[in-house]
């Protein structure tokens, strides 16, 4: 009998080409997605070194950090933005690889198109030079970030070299209180094991609660493995799974669609095998949550206060105070009530069908708050037309909210939208580092719903009293 | 990429001992634009280097002339973690560091720095702040970095190994980088791509 092995394991021995003594695993990429911001270099290196990509079906790029939200038909004004988009057209057609530019009904964020064309499957290998690469290990695969240089490694030569990381298992169980959603969860987890508490490990989510959840909600928790350090997360694929790739673009069809579903059955994590690290939560524990600070470890349940200097450990109280002077905020203070300036809904972990669905149907019918902005961009081309064809336009439209062309946008405020210095947002996005919206921006991470009620409200707000 | 190695390093070090530092303050999002790996140097920590009005300010480290000939970058625990880009690891370089010393570290960007040539080495808690209190008592203080023996030393004979893995050890010491073996395994990886298609 062979002994226990995790998913994890399974997935990764089946991609090893080389074991070498004294070399790290090559491991062979499955599937590799590119954008304009960490590509450039790595196809200039391809070029010096005089090769080719190794195979330019396995690599599929899109055009989704520099660019506008607003008018994304014309030119993109900014000079650097506008160069950087051009150049990766001109690399992808030099190397004949498939680009999703914008204008094409296939562009959007990396992380939200791959699962939404079918080309992000289950027991796959997945990496793109951008850390939430990890959203893909919903679906049951191996999907993480990789820097530029390991880019190039896969365009020359489908693989990259690493070692094994730990595992752990993060089990979820019980129900969600009213109010509670995926963004809650990861949030609540990130605050309990902190901003490098799962570094060196390879994460996998189970429990009922997960198994409950749609692919946009593991979606969203798999993307922000990353804040907690963890190179990434990954759920095993069920039914759920497989009914969301069915019928996709790149998705197997037919027959071949059956037969793959027979396969990815068979990807779990067997029982007795061992992880590094275990961890058990209990669905009924998490509050809707919110961020106080500026690491995503640094939130709270939206009942509780910020933490009081006694709380802090004594090598942890300068950086605490640094961050908390950074937002503008006092040991012990309740979040609700706060006033907030700006609203964004969006980015790789919140901008699908289903949080603008979430949102539109809380604003329906109401306006948003006077003095605050809001924003919602979707993750995709694709993911603004469905919201087009149900008519939430016309829902954000009636409330006063921006519905722009999609993008990364001010998850990292690389083309122009920007949160202003001093001014509070409330984001759904995954960063609240300093100056992550914009130059001495202020973040408060939360979810897509959480956000809806400080847009109509104009302030933080604890979402179990309004839904 | 040229054949850069590291092997031995004395040199002076900058102090930031602010734990967590993140990504997107060692080289913020909006200088992420250049299309090469030259000149990130120039906003490496933007944000805290720099006003608004682009003037220096006073009491960053980096604008302490003091530290001018650095070297070695000492930080706190968990440095670098946040986003993937490999432009964090360029701008270090770029400034011209050839060492983070920290007590712990993010896993992307140590393996971002080791692919340019920067060494991550990280050391004990209580050796950090040995560190951190030598800088303090003499700014102009030397501190041996030696990869061969794994091992960092200051000026008052205090010492501590730290890990490297030995591939990664050898490509430092040697000036290799990956693409170069996986090159060398391309008709492995052909059968298996043929098989796994
Ligand atoms: S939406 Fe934000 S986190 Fe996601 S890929 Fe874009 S910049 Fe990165």
């Amino acid at each position: 009998m062979s002994t226990p092995t995790t998913l994890f394991d399974k997935i990764w021995d089946a991609h090893v080409v080389k074991r070498a003594e004294g070399h790290p695993d090559a491991l062979f990429i499955d599937r590799h997605f590119i954008h304009e911001v960490t590509s450039p270099q790595a196809f200039d290196g391809l070029r010096k070194r005089g090769i080719s990509v190794f195979n330019i079906g396995r690599t599929t790029a899109t055009a989704d950090h520099n660019v506008p939200t607003k008018d994304q038909h014309l030119p993109i004004k900014e000079a650097l933005s506008r160069h950087q988009v051009e150049t990766l057209r001109k690399n992808c057609a030099d190397f004949g690889i498939e680009l999703y530019d914008l204008g094409h009904p296939f562009q959007g964020i990396v992380h939200i198109i791959g699962p939404e064309l079918g080309l992000t499957q289950p027991g796959m290998t997945i990496v793109c030079g951008d850390s939430h690469t990890s959203t893909h290990g919903a679906f049951g695969n191996i999907a993480f970030g990789i820097g530029t240089s390991e880019v190039e490694q896969v365009l020359a030569t489908q693989c990259i070299l690493q070692y094994k990381p730990k595992r752990m298992r993060i089990s979820i169980n019980g129900k969600l209180g009213k109010g509670v959603t995926s963004k809650d969860i990861i949030l609540y987890i990130i605050s309990k094991i902190s901003a490098s508490g799962a570094t060196g490990y390879f994460v996998e989510y189970a429990g009922d609660t997960i198994e409950s959840l749609s692919m946009e909600a593991r979606m969203t928790i798999c993307n922000m493995s990353i804040e907690m350090g963890a190179r990434g997360g990954l759920i095993a694929p069920d039914e759920t799974t497989f009914n969301y790739i069915r019928g996709r673009r790149f998705a197997p069809q037919g027959e071949a669609f059956d037969k793959a579903v027979e396969t990815w059955r068979t990807l779990k994590t067997d029982e007795g095998a061992t992880f590094d690290r275990e961890l058990n939560i209990n669905a009924e524990d998490i509050e809707p949550m919110i961020t106080y600070g500026t690491n995503p470890g640094m939130g709270i349940g939206i009942s509780h206060q910020v933490p009081n200097l006694s709380d802090i450990p004594e090598s942890e109280l300068a950086s605490y105070t640094k961050s908390l002077a950074y937002m503008g905020l006092e040991p012990g203070m309740d979040l609700v009530g706060k006033p907030v300036d700006y609203v964004f809904i969006g980015s790789c972990t919140n901008a699908r069908i289903e949080d603008l669905r979430q949102v539109a149907e809380f604003v329906k019918g109401k306006q948003k708050a006077d003095g605050v902005e809001v924003w919602i961009v979707p993750g995709s081309v694709q993911v603004a037309n469905q919201a087009k064809a149900e008519g939430l336009d016309k829902v954000f439209a009636a409330a006063g909210f921006e519905l722009r062309d999609p993008g990364c946008s001010a998850c990292l405020g690389m083309n122009e939208d920007k949160i202003p210095a001093g001014k509070y947002c409330v984001s759904t996005s995954n960063r609240n580092f300093e100056g992550r919206q914009g130059p001495q921006s202020r973040t408060f991470l939360a979810s897509p719903l959480t956000a809806a009620v400080a847009a109509v409200t104009g302030k933080v707000q604890d979402v179990r009293e309004f839904v | 990429m040229s054949k850069e190695t590291f092997t031995k390093l004395t040199a002076t070090a900058a102090p930031l001992p602010i734990e967590n530092i993140d990504t997107d303050q060692i080289i913020p999002a909006r200088f992420l634009k250049a299309t090469t790996r030259e000149g990130f140097g120039d906003n490496l920590f933007r944000d805290w280097r720099y006003n608004a009005d682009d003037t220096p300010k006073a009491d960053f480290v980096l604008n302490n002339l003091t530290y001018a000939d650095a070297r070695i970058l000492v930080a706190g625990k968990n440095f670098g973690m946040g986003s993937s880009r490999e432009h964090a690891a360029w701008a270090i370089h770029d400034y011209g560091f050839k060492v983070v010393i920290s007590s712990f570290f993010a896993d992307i960007f140590k393996n971002n720095a080791l692919n340019n040539f920067v060494l991550p080495a990280q050391v004990s808690d209580a050796f950090l702040a040995e560190i951190f209190k030598a800088i303090d008592a003499d700014p102009h203080t030397l501190i041996t970095v030696d990869l061969a023996n794994q091992t960092i030393t200051l000026a008052n004979g205090l010492s501590e190994s730290f890990d490297i893995n030995t591939y990664k050890k050898t490509c430092l010491m040697n000036g290799y980088d990956d693409i170069d073996y996986l090159l060398s395994l391309k008709e492995d990886i052909k059968q298996f791509d043929l098989a796994h298609a």
